[in-house]
């Protein structure tokens, strides 16, 4: 147990680190960006005179570092600052797209992760017949696909053809949870397609990796049947590398949405930042970016420890 | 044969074509039968406007950078979404014409310095309170400060002084005499707001709707407001306004019924649309167009055989049939669009003629000279691939023109009046003096060509103080000829907006003087009933 509260502490102060070179890395990258907020807003009708007064305004007449410096020390006190457009505080601009990220996440977890276990413990267990084979050649074909395409399919099959579901992933307080689900159900489907395949993969991979082992043929020899034989006695001994590509995934889920995000126009972090970046709102871009790389680290962070804790050998070592 | 329908259909919508004159057209092209019923009937028949309904419009501009100051509007989106919440001074009618909106009349002195306009009396804001001139002084000033940063303040630098005559009068002094001022009060950024708003995100306005919510980039949402002053506008019980960037998402939106109205269609597509059952087409042509100007003050663009050579280089009508399915007119080298006032009808359309893009191109000895275009997606994927259809009708006469794509980040800063010759799009203006104020007269900040042109400059100040409209006409007219035959811009084509709607959308005299009804379809537009 010790070890685990040892390791917790290395991993955080390490992600810490991370966390910070990524912060310069996107400030770096932001700033390498042609044209600053003032010319990106004002765009074709920019004069001299008004570009001049929105960056005294913003304060972009000051030199990078000093700026970097300021904001980052803000962020650690917890303070997200101020968009540079709208003067709105960005913590509440990011609060609600932030859950709501989060809640496509969860609906796509919710429904994802079990299909790809459930199918990975049956491809293992009929592992080389026609149904095995069928079901990596379906995951896989979805995986190849671009996310825009499936989605793009989805829509005209379920939203334009049959009206079953709407187009628009319009998402607001005022909706029950009912609703919210119908609204989400064509993005998270699409996202389901999209991480279904490594995940099943790997419990696949894992669990027949096992069934190569003395102990698996020991229960064989006993007389177990196979379906026990993988769930009881294979499956859980595989958690370990599955529960890695689980919250990979899901880390993918939360950060790598931006596309999706963008073809159902959901209100959520990804399109914020891909705004953000075409008007060089950069304290919005840091925010968001920032965000994305705690999440992951977090993730990351989380995966290890319950893949040590379902690992009696990691967990004591010798 | 379709397409020339819709363009005779265009027409008549717009005005520019009588009943008579259309049905004769469509006769003798054998098209009377495909003619839509609905263009004659349809919102004629109609016992007007039915008040009702919830309106979801699908808007392709709308950023979370946006915001509800109107020292702050920019594009398009704001625009829509300011005139569900406000009104200005002046209004532009489907004619293009200023008509009375919150001044109901307004009158200038003989040497036009000294404008008086008169409130409308009873005018409430959404919080009851009435609307008088402190308001108005208020609301124009916001965009003169000395920080500000509106995109308004340009057009407001001719007033040297603005004030209250009593409470139901403002007196605006110029600085020179401007027989189109009121023009200038119908700008987009100009609205009404009360007299010492600091906090503008509540929307305080008279407009026809009061504001739900606001979530920049995602919506808007407004209800309409019950005392609005305007008779027979408003009509719909709510409206919301979502911005849906991706024009894919903007069709699949209205395709399945997430909303009722989108605009920025494609122009390859949209015929697909008009062939779909419960959708159609509202497509209006106004003043936007697309140009290559050329700076005239660097070499090669300073010498005029070679801006003329390469004038008559380009195919406008295969550009306008082939890149934008033709919809919209073709442009004859100046800014003026054919749905304006004092648009030259009389001068000679520009044409394809290589012959003559060749005698130009020699007499100047540049015809071994590449010519670089730089265009870029960011202005629209039209001004890239025009500009590849133009290079190949250049090589027929000669010229080698080399096509360049700059990204779209920073090309308004970067390449935009600093390469010399380039792609650009102008929303235009709603009268001949603000365009060529704006971009053609000397040293205007957007005189994207840096032409320069003594006769020009000189029938430019005198046309703006004349009050005969027969000589102001005759001087406009004779300032797009010049600007045709000596200008640095290559005005190609005026293209059509197009918007597809759901066909329970009803309208009646569509405006083309900027997309969306004029930027107010949330008041003027109705559900049938």
């Amino acid at each position: 147990m010790k070890n685990i509260l040892e390791l917790t502490f290395k991993r955080l102060l390490l992600g810490f680190g991370t966390i910070i070179v990524i912060s310069m890395l996107i400030f770096i990258g932001v700033e390498a960006l042609p044209g600053d907020l003032a010319e990106a807003i004002l765009g074709q009708d920019a004069t001299p005179e008004t570009v001049a007064a929105f960056r005294a305004e913003l304060k972009l007449d000051l030199p990078p570092h000093v700026r970097y410096v300021e904001w980052l020390g803000n962020f650690l006190q917890g303070d997200l600052g101020n968009s540079l457009a709208g003067d709105r505080p960005i913590a509440e601009m990011i609060g609600w797209r932030f859950s709501n990220t989060f809640f496509l996440a969860a609906v796509s977890t919710v429904i994802a992760v079990p299909i790809a276990l459930i199918l990975g413990i049956l491809a293992a267990l009929y592992r080389n017949t026609a149904f095995d084979k069928t079901i990596s050649i379906v995951t896989l074909s979805f995986i190849s696909f671009p996310e825009f395409f499936i989605a793009y399919i989805l829509i005209a099959l379920f939203s334009v053809q049959f009206q079953f579901f709407p187009s628009i992933a319009n998402i607001d307080d005022g909706m029950s949870l009912f609703e919210k689900l119908h609204s989400v159900l064509l993005p998270s489907l699409t996202l389901t397609m999209v991480v279904t395949a490594h995940m099943m993969r790997q419990t696949r991979a894992s669990i027949i990796n096992i069934l190569s082992s003395e102990y698996i043929e020991m229960a064989k020899l006993k007389g177990l049947k196979r379906l026990r034989v993988i769930v009881v006695h294979a499956f859980p001994n595989s958690l370990s590398p599955v529960i890695n590509v689980v919250a990979l995934n899901l880390a993918y889920l939360v950060v790598g949405v931006v596309i999706v995000e963008v073809v159902f126009v959901y209100p959520g972090l990804g399109q914020l930042m891909v705004d953000s970046v075409a008007k060089r709102d950069i304290p919005v871009v840091q925010a968001s970016g920032l965000i994305f790389a705690v999440t992951y680290v977090l993730l990351n962070l989380l995966a290890d420890l319950l893949s040590i804790v379902t690992n009696p050998r990691q967990l004591n070592p010798r | 044969m379709a397409r020339e329908l819709k363009k005779l259909e265009s027409l008549l919508a717009s005005g520019k074509l009588s009943r008579r004159e259309f049905i004769k057209k469509t006769t003798a092209l054998g098209l009377a039968a495909a003619v839509s019923p609905a263009l004659f009937y349809g919102t004629a028949k109609a016992s007007g406007p039915i008040k009702g309904g919830f309106f979801r419009l699908g808007i392709s501009n709308g950023d979370t950078t946006d915001s509800l100051d109107p020292a702050a509007i920019t594009d398009d989106g704001d625009m829509v979404i300011n005139w569900c919440l406000r009104n200005n001074l002046v209004e532009i009618n489907h004619k293009g014409e200023p008509i009375p909106e919150l001044a109901t009349n307004w009158e200038a002195s003989a040497d036009l310095k000294t404008w008086v306009f008169k409130l409308r009396n009873g005018v409430e804001f959404h919080n009851g309170k009435t609307l008088d001139s402190e308001d108005v002084v208020y609301s124009i000033m916001h965009h003169l400060k000395a920080d500000s940063k509106s995109a308004a303040k340009g057009i407001l630098e001719p007033i040297k002084n603005i004030k209250a005559d009593g409470k139901n009068q403002v007196i605006f002094t110029l600085e020179s005499g401007s027989a189109d001022f009121p023009y200038i009060l119908s700008d987009k950024s100009l609205n009404i707001i009360p007299a010492g708003t600091t906090d503008f995100q509540d929307g305080m306005g008279t407009g026809g709707y009061t504001l739900v919510n606001f979530e920049p980039g995602v919506k808007a949402q407004f209800k309409r407001f019950p005392n609005y002053w305007k008779e027979g506008r408003s009509h719909f019980d709510e409206v919301e306004i979502m911005c849906i960037s991706d024009l894919s998402a903007r069709t699949n939106a209205l395709r399945s019924g997430g909303v009722e109205a989108i605009n920025a269609c494609d122009y390859k597509t949209i015929g697909l649309f008009e062939k779909m059952p419960g959708i159609q087409s509202i497509i209006s042509t106004g003043t936007r167009h697309y140009t290559y100007p050329m700076l005239t003050n660097t070499a090669p663009f300073d010498n005029n055989d070679v801006r003329l050579a390469l004038k008559y280089a380009i195919n406008r009508e295969e550009i306008l049939d082939s890149v934008f399915s033709g919809y919209g007119q073709v442009g004859n080298d100046h800014p003026i669009g054919p749905s304006q006032l004092f648009f030259a009808s009389e001068l000679p359309q520009r044409t394809y003629d290589p012959d003559k893009a060749r005698f130009h191109m020699k007499k100047a000895g540049m015809q071994d000279h590449t010519f670089q275009l730089i265009t870029s997606h960011g202005i629209g994927d039209v001004s890239v691939d025009s500009a590849l259809l133009y290079k190949e009708h250049a090589k027929k006469a000669g010229i080698k023109i080399e096509v360049k794509k700059a990204p779209a980040d920073g090309y308004w800063n970067d390449v935009w009046m600093k390469k010399p010759w380039v792609g650009c799009r102008w929303s235009g203006r709603p009268t001949a003096d603000w365009m060529f104020s704006t971009a053609y007269a000397s040293g205007a900040n957007w005189n994207d060509s840096r032409w320069e042109n003594a006769r020009f400059n000189k029938l430019l100040v005198a046309a703006r103080a004349e009050l005969d409209i027969a000589k102001r006409r005759e001087m406009y007219v004779e300032m797009q000829q010049i600007v045709r035959d000596d200008g640095g811009v290559i005005t190609f084509v005026f293209p059509s907006d197009l918007h597809a709607a759901s066909d329970k959308i009803k309208y009646k005299d569509l405006a083309g003087n900027t997309q969306l009804d004029g930027g107010r379809c949330c008041e003027r537009w109705w559900f049938e009933g």
